[in-house]
């Protein structure tokens, strides 16, 4: 039976880890491959850095870290942040990246996600919508969340799996950072419109956040600040789903 | 000893790369390259595959002479070869990915698009799912039954003789994910992605 994924979230900035776990054991807390060796040893099904560098001249750093962390996890690799074009997409899978998330680019021109897709195959193509509540529906941001762009988070939704995404990645602008769990409406929404992989993402406090997310139809649940933190461990997630009969790889 | 990765530039094989070095450390020489006599000289060949049935079996056919020499590697001298994910897909004779495309016909049978059942299952099957070993094979050594490893694709290979099927997984039904016939060897799911337990079928092939 296919497992529901916990997928735990790393910001990176100029190739260091901001908001990292705190463990008094850590050499380097800013170091990214060390963090993801920490994840992916505690039982994360995958990893998924978020590029927040800003400045161009630092853009590179990322490629450096995907390279050293995927010569020692061994678990799937999502890189999102900053990709433009099936040019970045094909540095970063060729740098060790398994899967790469579009967000910005893939509003402003769709073809690079049909483009990428039919390149790389549709596996490794993870479009993440950024949605925030308007009137009675969603409307997508870009640019992490600055730009708001008119359109219908779930008009775009079905748009990109027909361009060949091969997984949505939906955060909810409304709930990021409240710790007040997923915007499940949204999840359900969207997870029951399209045919692939939903992965649910933004609010996260909760081990029972993680499971009402899952329940939403989401295929697995990205959370970043509970594992930050150390308010969690992913085993402890793990275990805890398992405890609601939630299958989960133990 | 010398395993030969064939880099056909066909999708992203940098973590295949890296995860036969991490098993391989300094007594195994990894190579990756599309040179053909390097190919016919090593031990073992693993044929890795990501994006469609169709571009894989392309890429194979844009370096002259790389389909022969690989079968010659296979069918005649017999050494071991292991295929990922659509490499093990175009050991098939047909495939229907896109358009209808010839195979290797290395293992007879075919590669069709997994019934989602009117989507009640989603595709791609992507995630962490059990094999279900159904025949010793000499890559499952020590490991156990209903092992989770890493799945990522759309695509299923049906062979004709289930006999070359070495283990499945559910998903929609039994999906064939290991195959093995005498040399041939074959896993549906990512080893290099599955954690210890991938790594270790890599190293029981590289230590076949």
């Amino acid at each position: 039976m296919l497992k529901n994924r916990i997928i735990p979230c790393l910001d990176v900035k100029n190739g260091r880890v901001v908001k990292g776990i705190n463990f008094v054991d850590l050499k380097d807390a800013g170091d990214p491959v060390e963090q993801a060796k920490i994840y992916s040893d505690g039982g994360a099904d995958e990893i998924c850095f978020l590029d927040i560098t800003a400045s161009n001249e630092n853009r590179d750093t990322i490629y450096e870290v995907v390279e050293k962390t995927s010569k020692k996890c061994f678990v799937p690799l999502t890189v999102g942040g900053g990709v433009r074009s099936v040019d970045d997409i094909n540095k970063l899978l060729n740098c060790g990246a398994d899967k790469v998330s579009i967000n910005t680019a893939a509003v402003q021109n769709a073809k690079v996600v049909e483009d990428s897709s039919r390149k790389f195959g549709s596996q490794c193509i993870v479009v993440a919508i950024d949605a925030k509540r308007k009137d009675d529906g969603w409307e997508i941001f870009t640019h992490g969340g600055r730009n708001p762009t008119g359109i219908n988070a779930l008009e775009f939704a079905s748009k990109m799996e027909k361009c060949g995404a091969g997984e949505l990645l939906v955060t909810s602008m409304d709930k990021d950072g409240t710790q007040s769990g997923y915007d499940i409406e949204l999840m359900q929404k969207i997870s029951s419109m399209v045919n692939i992989p939903v992965i649910a993402s933004g609010g996260v406090g909760t081990l029972d956040h993680l499971v009402d997310g899952i329940k939403s139809g989401a295929s697995a649940v990205l959370a970043a600040s509970i594992f930050h933190y150390g308010t969690y461990s992913v085993n402890e997630a793990k275990q805890y789903l398992a405890s609601k009969d939630i299958p989960v790889r133990i | 000893m010398d395993v030969t990765i064939v880099d056909y530039k066909s999708g992203n094989i940098s973590s295949v790369i890296n995860s036969f070095k991490e098993v391989a450390k300094d007594k195994v020489n990894i190579e990756v390259t599309s040179d053909l006599n390097k190919i016919k000289s090593s031990d073992k060949v693993v044929l890795p595959g990501q994006g469609s049935f169709k571009s894989c079996i392309d890429g194979l056919n844009s370096i002259n002479g790389l389909i022969d020499t690989l079968s010659e590697f296979t069918l005649y001298t017999k050494k071991p070869l292991l295929g990922i994910c659509v490499g093990l897909q175009m050991f098939a004779d047909v495939g229907y990915e896109e358009v209808e495309t010839k195979g290797l016909g290395w293992i007879s049978g075919k590669v069709s698009k997994i019934d989602n059942q009117n989507g009640k299952y989603k595709l791609p099957h992507i995630g962490w799912n059990q094999i279900n070993i159904v025949k010793e094979s000499k890559i499952f050594k020590d490991i156990e039954n209903n092992s989770h490893m890493y799945f990522v694709h759309s695509y299923e290979f049906i062979p004709n003789d289930n006999s070359v099927t070495a283990a499945t997984t559910d998903y929609s039904s039994n999906i064939v994910c290991a195959v093995e016939k005498e040399n041939i060897f074959g896993t549906q799911f990512h080893p290099e992605k599955s954690d210890k337990t991938g790594l270790k079928i890599i190293d029981n092939f590289i230590n076949l």
